[in-house]
């Protein structure tokens, strides 16, 4: 666990100074555990567990959003713990449900678990619709498609720096629907 | 959406770095400023006898609580938009000022007096030292959000009430240098109750517009 946890950090450091490769690798280290932990939470309000699948998206999302407020000096495992509570919480509390989210539903995921398959996510799906149109082509072009930002550029005949900030943009502008709906 | 592409889209967009929270901060608070000095200079205006006063301790001191109150504030705004971060341990840093103010009471307590405690605490700027430090305030406060809005705090509430007593701390700065009545009492009466009626707005706002 702990060298999971340090493995983490190092992941965050090096996509914080620009390896995309890193941050890529670093989020699909974490996906499984807040899966699991989403749908510990889920389970434990009485919650369907097949809708783990959106709160694992807000999670990375936010932890996208808010890579800023990590500080480098310190262990990254607490900061994306804090983040997964808050928005799990906020999950549970937008279905109806006041509960005690458990520090441990994070934090211990048992070594050996079966990795929990993909769920469908409805959620990012359908905000991605309400997007102004140029952001959710980007968005499109670069997760469904898988193109990347140059070949993203040349489809819609935008410059690199256009497509980027579509992409960012269209980001926020997705997380900031899923808060307020 | 399936989660891998999420994850290849945010991994796509990892050059972006946002500002980090305490410039944001600084920027909006800079951009909010003006307004708040507009009000002031439009409404009050510095108190004629300023650079007598300037020897007076006491009105000296009005400007070290009203410093102290808006940097702590400060600092622990900044803690708190960590979302790992909780009151605990740097709640502290808001005894400062009241420190400062205790301690300024026990000193104006050990001097001879011309007026009595009850008058030099109500003073004569009640009034509009509980209008105006708020009416200076809500720029500031509004800034103060806008810059917070990059962190990501556990609780909003909380950062916001501390956003209205950072704003209100800066707003009282400049207050002070108006408003005529130099007694601590003062100063740990009205502009303790205008910093509440702030840091409620801000806690207000904060849960709204802090949330992430």
């Amino acid at each position: 666990m702990r060298e999971r946890e340090d493995e983490w950090t190092g992941l965050m450091r090096s996509a914080i100074s620009g390896d995309d490769a890193a941050y890529h690798r670093l989020l699909e280290a974490i996906t499984p555990v807040l899966r699991a932990a989403a749908r510990r939470g889920l389970a434990r309000a009485g919650q369907p567990v097949d809708q783990s699948e959106d709160i694992v998206q807000d999670i990375l999302l936010a932890v996208h959003l808010k890579r800023q407020t990590w500080d480098a000096n310190a262990p990254f495992a607490p900061w994306l713990f804090a983040i997964a509570r808050n928005k799990l919480i906020d999950a549970l509390r937008r279905r109806g449900r006041r509960i005690f989210v458990n520090i441990d539903d994070f934090a211990e995921t048992l070594p050996g678990e079966a990795p929990e398959p993909t769920a469908s996510a409805s959620e990012v799906t359908a905000q991605l619709q309400t997007l102004p149109p140029r952001q959710r082509d980007v968005l499109q072009s670069i997760a469904v498609d898988s193109a990347s930002i140059k070949d993203t550029a040349a489809k819609f005949s935008m410059s690199e720096g256009a497509v980027r900030v579509a992409l960012h943009r269209g980001l926020a502008s997705l997380t900031a629907k899923l808060r307020d709906r | 959406m399936d989660t891998d592409q999420l994850i290849r889209t945010l991994a796509a967009d990892n050059a972006y770095h946002s500002r980090p929270v305490g410039l944001a901060l600084m920027l909006a608070l800079l951009a909010a400023a003006p307004v708040s000095l507009l009000i002031f200079f439009a409404e009050l205006g510095v108190r004629p006898d300023v650079m007598t006063a300037m020897h007076n301790p006491f009105f000296d001191l009005k400007f070290a609580v009203t410093v102290a109150l808006a940097a702590s504030a400060i600092a622990v705004s900044l803690h708190l938009s960590r979302p790992e971060a909780s009151l605990r341990g740097f709640g502290w840093w808001l005894l400062i000022p009241a420190g400062i103010l205790v301690a300024a009471i026990s000193g104006e307590m050990m001097m001879p007096q011309r007026t009595p405690m009850m008058t030099r605490l109500i003073g004569k700027n009640s009034m509009t030292c509980m209008s105006a430090i708020p009416a200076m305030s809500l720029p500031l406060l509004a800034g103060a959000l806008y810059g917070l809005r990059q962190g990501a705090p556990s609780r909003p509430a909380a950062a916001g009430a501390i956003a209205g007593m950072l704003s209100a701390g800066l707003a009282a700065t400049i207050y002070a240098s108006h408003c005529t009545d130099d007694s601590p009492l003062f100063v740990a009466t009205w502009y303790t109750l205008a910093t509440a009626i702030v840091a409620t707005v801000g806690a207000f706002a904060g849960r709204r517009v802090l949330r992430y």
